[in-house]
């Protein structure tokens, strides 16, 4: 794939919109799409997520908790009914009933075509936000499904067209948006003479190994400046690396499990190299999830090092005064990335550094850990034809933030920020969402700087 | 053998079996599946705190999704409310609990009974239309949830033509009452009515999950 099929030049990122689409890869036979959809859904099927598959009581609350089915209205978005395939498969195959439904009769088949009519709702129309899992009256983590069920649609060759161009990207580049080490080194010596910064790369020994995304070194490179500028101010003995600066996992949201692997690899060997103390997460929700819950599972023993969302690295730093603020003349609101805050747990990260960054912080309705997402997560902001629906559901989220009626709108995923200015664009919307890390930069102490 | 005493015999033996194998089978099955080990370095160390928070907590919705689910929780929680009073704080049932278990405990007079009885039923053919007309509830559903409907409806019906009779004998209505508990324990172990057990393992296996992470459970 030549570099050009991207579109750089986007309010967000991913490929150029293709003349014809490759929603399907490989040339499987449809028995073949369906048992390895199947077979690779029940790879590691735990006891998990058999509970989870059994206990479903078909109350429909999880639809009240999704923002496609409440910005739409339409029951197929129905969060429990974007797993229906392979509920039914489940029942089918593994279940404890199983031979008596296959016996009788009670459960279908999974037919090819069905799972490519649920590459939608799998795709296109899950940000795996897991706001749904948090309404459950069973407790079922529908959003772990949802990535399960992805890791099936994978090695049946059912992954939308951009998605697994991005992520195929990742695994043969090492950087979805084709970023390579050297151009990585080039972008970093611009933001070295741009901020005038010291940006440590490639050093042999650091106690904190600070990792980047693409989206940030391609779209928001201030964020490799910002990131600098915090970590010398704290004094810290740190490096980028070249051989493990990527921090997305597209490996991860398009469901392979080897890609997935292949990326988290690449910074533990480098955090590892270094004898890092400290893999430091950049702004990016899907790479906390990533690294920071399933990076030693990946490695299959605890990692030998600490890993923080940088916002837990800043509140950590300005509660123990290692690093000084000055306040922010300005009323802030701060929208939580699904997979740091609700999924990740550290939805007071953020707050304990705006507590510090500014005087009026405004929270927003219902948000925290029940915040809508952005809608641009799971991949989805990755694929074009998803773009219609993404744009309707992002009204939820420009409710809940103008209802702030705050002066800034902070974040600290580089992906929602694609997806806020893309829908800023879009709408012609007052706000977007800014960097919480380069606020924090640019707000540093002088002591500090 | 009459009818009554094949029910109160044979009939109900046999369902309760069913109903302990079944759903034992229903759990080991689930269970016996690995248990991954999670390396990652938790965030909190009470894995049980959190399974025995969601546990409780789930069974109330969080404020910022009550005004949407209201029509659900209404009649959620008046069926199961229902439920738990007509069978056990009816006094004859408390009776036949007693020649089962070797306890007792106080119970309703029949006329209360009867009014939630009444009251249980008309939540139940409510939910019913809700289930039939809703755009979700009717895309999602399937046999199990219409028949699981029924099957947990029926000993409430059968029970409260009893006093009412419509010239039935009086042993054969009581039969009939004691077939459909038969039937509905059959029914559990197979269905979404298991969510009487399973309820505990999945609220607590998210629970213990996202404590671990210090992520809202």
């Amino acid at each position: 794939m030549s570099s050009n099929q991207f579109d750089l030049e986007s309010k967000r990122l991913s490929i150029k919109e293709p003349e014809i689409r490759y929603d399907k890869q490989g040339d499987l036979s449809d028995e073949e799409r369906v048992q390895k959809a199947m077979a690779n859904f029940a790879k590691d099927f735990g006891s998990t997520a058999a509970v989870y598959l059994d206990s479903c009581i078909h109350c429909g609350m999880c639809a009240d908790a999704c923002h496609y089915y409440v910005a739409t209205g339409d029951p197929k978005y129905t969060p429990i009914w974007k797993l229906e395939p392979f509920k039914q498969a489940y029942k089918r195959e593994v279940g404890p009933f199983a031979l008596i439904y296959r016996l009788l009769g009670l459960k279908k088949k999974v037919t090819a075509e069905q799972l490519q009519e649920w590459q939608h709702l799998i795709y296109d129309s899950c940000t795996v936000c897991g706001r749904c899992s948090l309404i459950c009256p069973m407790g079922i983590d529908i959003a772990s499904l949802v990535a399960m069920a992805r890791n099936g649609m994978f090695e049946a060759g059912l992954v939308p067209h951009e998605l697994h161009a991005v992520a195929e990207r990742a695994e043969v580049d090492g950087s979805p948006l084709g970023v390579t080490p050297k151009l990585f080194e080039e972008r970093l010596e611009w933001m070295e003479d741009e901020h005038e910064v010291t940006i440590n790369i490639d050093e042999e020994q650091a106690d904190v190994l600070a990792v980047i995304s693409s989206i940030e070194i391609q779209k928001y490179p201030d964020a490799m400046a910002a990131t600098a500028k915090i970590l010398n101010a704290a004094r810290e003995s740190w490096t980028f690396r070249t051989d493990g600066f990527e921090a997305t996992n597209f490996g991860m949201m398009s469901g392979n499990v080897e890609w997935q692997k292949n990326t988290s690899m690449r910074i533990i060997d480098a955090a590892i190299k270094v004898g890092a103390k400290l893999v430091l997460l950049p702004e990016c929700g899907h790479a906390y999830m990533a690294l920071r819950w399933m990076g030693a599972n990946i490695y299959g023993k605890p990692l030998p090092f600490k890993v923080q969302h940088i916002s837990e690295y800043l509140a950590d730093s300005l509660n123990s005064g290692k690093l000084k603020v000055k306040k922010v003349d300005k009323s802030v609101t701060f929208h939580d990335p699904c997979q740091i805050s609700r999924r990740g747990g550290a939805t007071q990260a953020p707050r304990d550094v705006l507590k510090h960054l500014c005087t009026d912080y405004r929270e927003m309705p219902g948000g925290g850990d029940y915040n809508w997402c952005c809608g641009g997560g799971g991949g989805v902001v990755t694929i074009l034809r998803a773009d219609k629906l993404r744009y309707k559901v992002f009204k939820l989220k420009m409710e809940q933030v103008e209802a702030t009626e705050a002066d800034t709108l902070l974040s600290s995923c580089s992906n929602c920020r694609q997806n806020f200015d893309d829908c800023q664009s879009h709408y012609d919307w007052k706000y977007t969402a800014e960097s919480l890390l380069e606020l924090v930069a640019e707000n540093l102490e002088e002591a500090n700087a | 053998m009459n009818l009554l005493e094949f029910a109160r015999g044979p009939a109900l033996q046999v369902a309760v079996y069913i109903f302990i194998i079944g759903s034992l089978w229903r759990l080991l099955g689930i269970l016996w599946l690995q248990k991954k080990r999670d390396f990652s370095e938790r965030r909190n160390g009470r894995k049980i705190r959190g399974a025995l928070k969601v546990i409780w907590n789930r069974a109330f919705t969080a404020p910022v999704f009550r005004e949407a689910t209201k029509h659900a929780r209404f009649m959620g929680y008046t069926l199961h409310i229902g439920l738990f009073v007509t069978v056990f704080l009816f006094i004859p049932h408390i009776v036949f609990f007693k020649g089962l278990i070797g306890i007792d405990w106080p119970g309703l007079p029949n006329n209360v009974i009867f009014f939630v009885g009444v009251i249980t039923v008309g939540v139940g053919v409510a939910i019913l239309i809700r289930r039939m007309t809703h755009p979700v509830l009717r895309l999602i559903s399937n046999f199990d949830d219409y028949f699981s409907w029924l099957v947990t409806l029926l000993p409430v019906i059968t029970g409260l033509i009893m006093p009412i009779r419509f010239g039935v004998r009086w042993e054969t209505l009581l039969a009939i009452h004691i077939l459909s508990v038969a039937l509905l324990l059959i029914w559990i172990p197979f269905s979404k009515l298991s969510h009487a057990f399973l309820l505990i393992v999945s609220r607590g296996t998210t629970g213990a999950i996202l404590e671990r992470r210090g992520a809202r459970t």
